[in-house]
């Protein structure tokens, strides 16, 4: 498959990150190169296959619901880029 | 005594039991050598030598009151991927260039428990994405046999400061082959447990379908004793296999006579190398001069593995990933106008090169109309491969193969094409791709004197009989042995 420039701007939205104008080419043709890789995929039959999305089997490990100490707030918070009392800062969301 | 930074984690245990030596005279035999070599290798992103000193005097009280356990007082350096209570744990990245994680991964916490002594974290390729050590934000390790080389990756540190001797041993975390490439680059031993027996807890996620910890030794002595520490159930993973694991050093020197190893012609046919080659043949020579049948095997979508694991592993990457945001913790862009802007704004600071491409790899391959023909395609290949593997070891004890398609390459060499460096995993990555345990022995030395590595794979938490095969290797050859002129 082909990508194009308004793929990868589309993409790079996507995914919440900027990108410049030399590594948007840089990534268009990269990409596209890497895709033309996946390519080989196409040759192979696996219309009745069941996927695998891990190696062993899953299951919900339950437990009893005891209570246990946690994480206090103050080391919680530690590595915050920005704090306003017992909570995160970020920019203003609501208009 | 002299030179104790360059013994194995076994040799010490002795000499500590028997009171010749102390954790502190390790430590400091350790962290002399850091210093002696370190500026040429370049294997370490944080160096803890005060603490380490303070875990060494109290490995020491414990030895002293007969409280030890079986590696107390021997020195490990950790992936920079490990979550260490109170100690920057960076992931090779400017995003987290400062976290401090409020809490230890349990391998980390295990460690604590048994006395070892932590030196710090090693480099890594960002997030564990690459496979020479190039992509760390901290710039690259030079791999210990000749500096203009890269160590593989992404465990480049980890394997670099045990070939170094910057450390006893190490831990790694492999993804698609990110302990067994750099072992064999470095001329190390490196182990990948069966997906699911080391816990995962505190292991900064690339991609979780595939990522498991292991060790890195001198031999597979210790090997089996870093194993015995690490591998067991974890109720905080849930992916955590409540099994059993048995004690891995019962399966040192034993007799390996009448076992089988299969060689899938697939990996064979792809050797184009003759070091690579000559080492394999060498080392079949010695499996059956042990008494060790070799049979011919078909794996016939392996040549499928890369392109399925590229896609796979960029799309659980590109959501885990997800979580850097600048919110709460991590780096966050000054001057921004926004959320928005200030997610992109981040990020695009923070990663690095090869974490971007991923990320939008990823992100492309889960987009709305393209999941079926790349996420769902490569998750039935996945199977397909599995499948391959369930029935080649119907008729094997273990698959005999190379580690990598040559011995390590020059630093720069593949920097700018990613699908060059990707096609270096194409003999480890369908391990991952399967969860399977998998190892990387010393086989010798390419004929320019860089080490050479091969491997052995076994079925899921039959860990056991690649010790019990490596031990059988290393007990009747010297390769292990071989150290850079450093």
């Amino acid at each position: 498959m082909k990508i194009t420039l308004e793929q990868v701007e589309y993409v790079a939205t996507l995914g919440r990150l900027y990108l410049t104008e030399e590594e948007k080419s840089k990534y268009l043709n990269q990409l596209d190169d890497i895709l033309k890789y996946m390519d080989t995929l196409a040759a192979v039959d696996a219309e009745n296959v069941e996927p695998m999305a891990s190696p062993v089997e899953l299951f919900n490990p339950l437990r009893d619901d005891i209570v246990k100490p946690s994480l206090p707030i103050d080391e919680a918070l530690a590595n915050a880029p920005a704090l306003e009392g017992p909570s995160f800062k970020v920019p203003k969301i609501i208009e | 005594m002299s030179n104790l930074f360059n013994k194995s984690a076994h040799e010490l245990i002795g000499l500590l039991n028997q009171k010749q030596i102390t954790s502190v005279e390790i430590t400091e035999s350790v962290l002399d050598r850091i210093d002696n070599v370190e500026s040429q290798v370049h294997a370490i992103v944080t160096l803890d030598a005060e603490s380490a000193m303070e875990s060494a005097r109290r490995a020491d009280e414990m030895l002293a009151k007969g409280e030890s356990r079986t590696l107390t007082g021997i020195p490990i350096i950790i992936k920079d991927n490990m979550c260490f209570k109170g100690h920057r744990t960076s992931c090779g990245s400017r995003i987290l260039e400062n976290f401090k994680p409020p809490y230890s991964a349990t391998v980390v916490q295990k460690i604590q428990d048994e006395g070892m002594v932590i030196l710090g974290s090693a480099n890594m390729d960002e997030f564990a994405m690459g496979s020479s050590t190039e992509t760390s934000y901290w710039g690259p390790t030079r791999n210990p046999w000749r500096l203009e080389c890269t160590p593989g990756g992404s465990s480049g540190g980890s394997a670099a400061c045990v070939a170094a001797c910057e450390s006893i041993v190490s831990l790694g975390s492999d993804t698609g082959g990110s302990i067994r490439l750099p072992a064999s680059f470095c001329g190390v031993t490196g182990f990948k447990p069966t997906y699911g027996a080391v816990s995962r807890f505190g292991l900064v996620a690339y991609a979780s379908s595939l990522d498991q910890i292991g060790p890195f030794g001198r031999d597979v002595n210790d090997i089996a004793l870093a194993l015995n520490l690490i591998c067991g159930h974890d109720p905080m993973d849930s992916t955590s296999a409540p099994v059993e694991h048995p004690d891995f050093t019962t399966f040192l020197n034993k007799s390996v006579k009448g076992m089988t190893l299969g060689a899938p012609s697939q990996f064979f046919d792809k050797i184009e190398n003759k070091d690579v080659e000559n080492v394999l043949v060498e080392a079949r020579r010695v499996f059956e001069d042990l008494g060790v049948k070799f049979v011919e095997l078909s794996l016939p979508h392996l040549d499928y593995g890369i392109a399925a694991y590229y896609i796979i592993a960029p799309c659980e990457a590109s959501s885990n990933l997800a979580r850097y945001d600048g919110v709460k913790y991590g780096y966050r862009a000054k001057n921004i106008d926004g959320m928005i802007d200030m997610y992109c704004k981040s990020r695009a600071d923070g990663f690095g090169d090869e974490t971007k491409r991923r990320i939008m790899l990823g992100t492309y391959a889960l987009s709305s109309g393209y999941y079926d023909a790349y996420y769902l395609k490569a998750a039935k290949i996945r199977t397909l491969i599995t499948q391959d593997f369930k029935k080649a070891f119907e008729s094997c004890d273990a698959i005999f193969c190379p580690t990598a398609p040559a011995p390590a390459f020059r630093l720069g060499e593949k920097t700018d094409d990613p699908m060059q460096m990707y096609l270096t995993d194409v003999f480890t990555i369908p391990v991952n791709m399967a969860g399977l345990p998998g190892v990387s022995l010393p086989g010798g030395l390419s004929l320019d004197g860089l080490p050479i590595g091969f491997q052995l794979i076994s079925s899921h938490f039959q860990e056991s009989r690649l010790i019990q095969l490596s031990s059988a290797f290393q007990s009747h050859t010297a390769h292990h042995l071989a150290r850079p002129a450093l």
